[in-house]
């Protein structure tokens, strides 16, 4: 495994770094293809179904850049990557874009090179416990062992959770979910870590999901985006507006069941610079008048992706929460199209 | 009148270097080291460059910045503010932990399952075989994640041992505790200890003098100097160790001599091992050891020492891996002595325990030890699985957590791979030298 990574890294950092200064846009056009990287499968987020069709929410995203930048939301080549390889992906240029639950943080944007282009989920690191514990603060965690996926920023903040808090702990590193869950359910730990989007996502599909609470303290802010290269603001650009034009969208009432009705031509001005039939957006983007249109017949808007793949109808069961629109008291803000 | 003439000399031409046969070697020999050295040179060029466009060059200061993360199997202090170069050096010691009891316990039972498996019982023999094909068939990672399942199912949880009508009880008298979250077993203490040591001191100022942290390993760091210190108690049972076992040697020599000469073996075995353990339990006794029993406190047994699950299904399914190529290695060097030494040597009167300890393995071990060493390599090296039961190790440290924090790929796997490689060359040296010391003498 080792030498695969150092040859892997050395190989993509050889073959494709020429481009990465290269105009992404062109080249995506130039290839007819989106390369966009998503989780190696997390249900609700990216994870391929029956018939091995991607699907989820942060899929949503990579579909509707696709669309608006080929006119077809299925030329996406999915690339799954793990918490490890996601970043080597995407630097050296074999994805295009990284819709992979990552969070924005100082480091990464800066330190490592990347453009988060804006915030698909809000979420927030929390706990889950047994209700027989009868524990009912993350402050009683004191001598705990604690289950946590490596590689992610939740062993940071859990570290410095206990360490403000002065009180120990016992990690027990995990690979992925699913081991996680196998060892927190034979009580090999106390307590599972890990977004609370991912807890709730967790404990729905335990046998008696009742039997298990999740701690009220959200110790982190974990801001979920897409993001890309730095020093392509073209491509930036395109993927940031296009996340905007979902979450506008919503704003405006505007759903994939009346699009072609509003593309028409409507009496908000907005949405008609949303859909291209005012003002010439698109153009500026690089793109035909009609991105934004093509981006929303996709998937639908920022709620009916939410809706359909972690909304309350869907065994994840998320409410909308920090993610609901500004107006309806969450923080979803998208810039004016203007 | 004939005059000699010399040949006529042969003067060098450059086309010699391919059509004359003593030179075309060399001419090939040449071009494809060049040509190596330029794939490489072109691929070291090339891989510095991209990065530099990308605007990460290569740097290892990054191992000087705090980890932030927590590691839990630590046999040196550490906690989240440390640096990752240290979190990448307490990796590296756990790697070693696993390699060098992976490869003192596969050497037990594969000596064992090899010789066993030669044996003349029919039932022993074949259970043996089944054992071999058994887990030199399946590949290891596999075994890993078996024994880390049967760890976390089957022993009972901390709970199961709360309460007045507990399900599970603590074993062997109240002093080990098999949980699902590992096994505790009674932690050596000293009361009387002589303190510690500090290395490297820098500084003489009295924050420095006078750190003491309350932890009772090894080695401690000391964060008002920056110095290990070193207990005093360990280097006084290794030394008293070391000297104690050097006499017994002496003793042993000494009775050689004596057989030499008059053919008389002094019964030595008693005075050996009185040499050995009265002065250790004397020394342990002036230190004042004592024994922390584990003891149930808040979520987990507290006191004891720990002996995670993710240690003992790594050693576990590793020792038990490997000793099975062991055990072939071991049939085949004892099957290489050939029939008529052992023949000889019943014929002198030895037994058959004699047999094998004085004539056979000596003989075999010659045939053993080189693929030995690349088997103990081999553990090692597959040592690196443990991330997938969660034993924070050198690729779960340096090229796991450090290697995602900070994004530097290239410099974190190529330090671990430079780290593997310094413990794989030291480990064959080591093995190497063993070797030259029990090759065949000739005279």
């Amino acid at each position: 495994m080792t030498k695969s990574v150092f040859l892997g890294a050395l190989t993509v950092a050889g073959i494709a770094a020429g481009g990465a200064y290269a105009g992404t846009l062109d080249d995506v056009q130039a290839r007819g293809k989106l390369n966009c990287g998503v989780t190696t499968g997390l249900v609700g987020f990216a994870a391929p179904d029956a018939n091995g069709e991607w699907e989820g929410f942060d899929v949503g995203v990579c579909r509707a850049v696709a669309a608006a930048v080929l006119g077809d939301a299925n030329a996406v080549e999915f690339v799954p990557t793990t918490g490890k390889t996601r970043f080597t992906a995407l630097a050296s240029g074999e994805i295009d874009m990284l819709a992979r639950n990552t969070t924005w943080t100082f480091s990464r944007d800066v330190d490592l090179k990347f453009e988060f282009v804006g915030v698909n989920y809000y979420d927030g690191q929390g706990f889950m416990v047994p209700t027989e514990l009868g524990v009912t603060s993350a402050k009683d965690l004191d001598g705990a062992t604690v289950c946590i996926q490596t590689g992610t920023t939740t062993e940071l903040n859990l570290a410095d959770f206990f360490r403000a808090n002065s009180i120990s702990y016992e990690p027990v590193p995990i690979e992925t979910n699913a081991e996680a869950q196998q060892q927190y359910l034979a009580g090999a730990c106390d307590v599972y870590t890990t977004d609370a989007s991912g807890l709730a996502a967790t404990r729905a599909t335990f046998e008696a999901p009742g039997d298990h609470v999740l701690l009220p303290e959200i110790i982190s802010k974990e801001p979920l985006g897409p993001l890309v290269r730095h020093g392509d603001n073209e491509w930036g650009d395109v993927v940031r507006w296009t996340l905007n034009a979902l979450i506008t969208a919503e704003e405006l009432g505007v759903t994939s069941a009346n699009i072609a009705e509003m593309a028409a031509g409507s009496n908000n001005p907005e949405i008609n610079r949303l859909l291209g039939t005012e003002g010439s957006l698109g153009e500026m983007l690089g793109l035909d008048a009609e991105w934004g249109k093509r981006a929303l017949e996709a998937g639908g808007n920022y709620a009916e992706l939410f809706e359909r793949n972690i909304g309350e109808n869907t065994p994840i069961a998320l409410s909308r929460g920090l993610n609901a629109q500004w107006t309806d008291g969450g923080l979803l803000y998208s810039p004016p199209f203007r | 009148m004939t005059v000699m003439t010399d040949p006529p000399k042969e003067s060098f031409r450059l086309s010699m270097l391919i059509y004359d046969t003593r030179y075309r070697a060399i001419t090939i020999q040449v071009v494809a080291l060049l040509g190596f050295a330029a794939f490489f040179g072109w691929l070291i060029w090339n891989t510095s460059n991209n990065l530099a466009a990308l605007g990460k060059e290569p740097s290892f200061r990054f191992l000087w910045e705090p980890a932030g993360y927590d590691i839990n199997q630590r046999l040196l202090d550490y906690n989240s503010q440390s640096p990752h170069i240290r979190a990448a050096f307490i990796g590296v010691l756990n790697t070693l932990v696993i390699a060098v009891l992976g490869c003192i316990t596969a050497t037990v039972i594969g000596v064992l399952v090899g010789v066993l498996r030669l044996s003349k019982n029919w039932v022993v023999s074949r259970l043996m075989a089944v054992y071999v094909e058994m887990f030199r068939n399946v590949p290891v990672l596999l075994w890993i994640v078996l024994a880390m399942a049967i760890m976390i199912e089957i022993p009972p949880g901390p709970r199961e041992f709360r309460g007045d009508n507990a399900t599970a009880s603590v074993s062997l008298f109240g002093t080990v505790a098999v949980t699902n979250r590992g096994i505790y077993v009674p932690d050596p203490k000293f009361d009387g200890g002589l303190g510690d040591l500090p290395v490297g001191a820098s500084s003489t100022d009295a924050a420095c003098a006078a750190y003491y942290d309350g932890s009772e390993g090894l080695v401690d760091i000391n964060p008002a100097c920056g110095t290990f210190q070193i207990s005093l108690d360990f280097l006084a049972i290794v030394a008293l160790l070391a000297g104690t076992l050097y006499i017994s040697r002496r003793i042993k020599q000494r009775a050689d001599d004596i057989q030499e000469k008059t053919g008389d073996r002094p019964t030595t075995w008693y005075i050996r091992l009185a040499v050995v353990v009265v002065p250790m339990v004397i020394l342990l006794y002036l230190l004042g050891l004592y024994f922390t029993v584990p003891e149930l406190k808040g979520f987990n047994f507290k006191d004891g020492l720990h002996l995670r699950n993710s240690l003992i299904a790594l050693w576990l399914a590793l020792s038990l891996y490997t000793a099975a190529f062991i055990a072939e290695i071991v049939r085949a060097g004892i099957l290489a002595i050939s029939k008529g030494q052992t023949e000889a040597a019943s014929a002198l009167g030895l037994s058959a325990g004699r047999t094998m300890s004085l004539v056979v393995l000596p003989q075999a071990l010659r045939v053993i030890i080189p693929p030995l060493i690349s088997n103990y390599l081999n553990l090692t090296k597959n040592s690196s699985l443990a991330i997938a039961v969660g034993y924070m190790d050198l690729t779960g440290t340096l090229m796991g957590v450090t290697l995602n924090q900070t994004g530097r790929e290239l410099e974190t796997v190529l330090l671990g791979m430079l780290i593997y490689l310094s413990i794989s060359l030291t480990i064959s040296m080591a093995m190497n030298w063993y070797n030259e010391s029990i090759k065949l003498q000739e005279r």
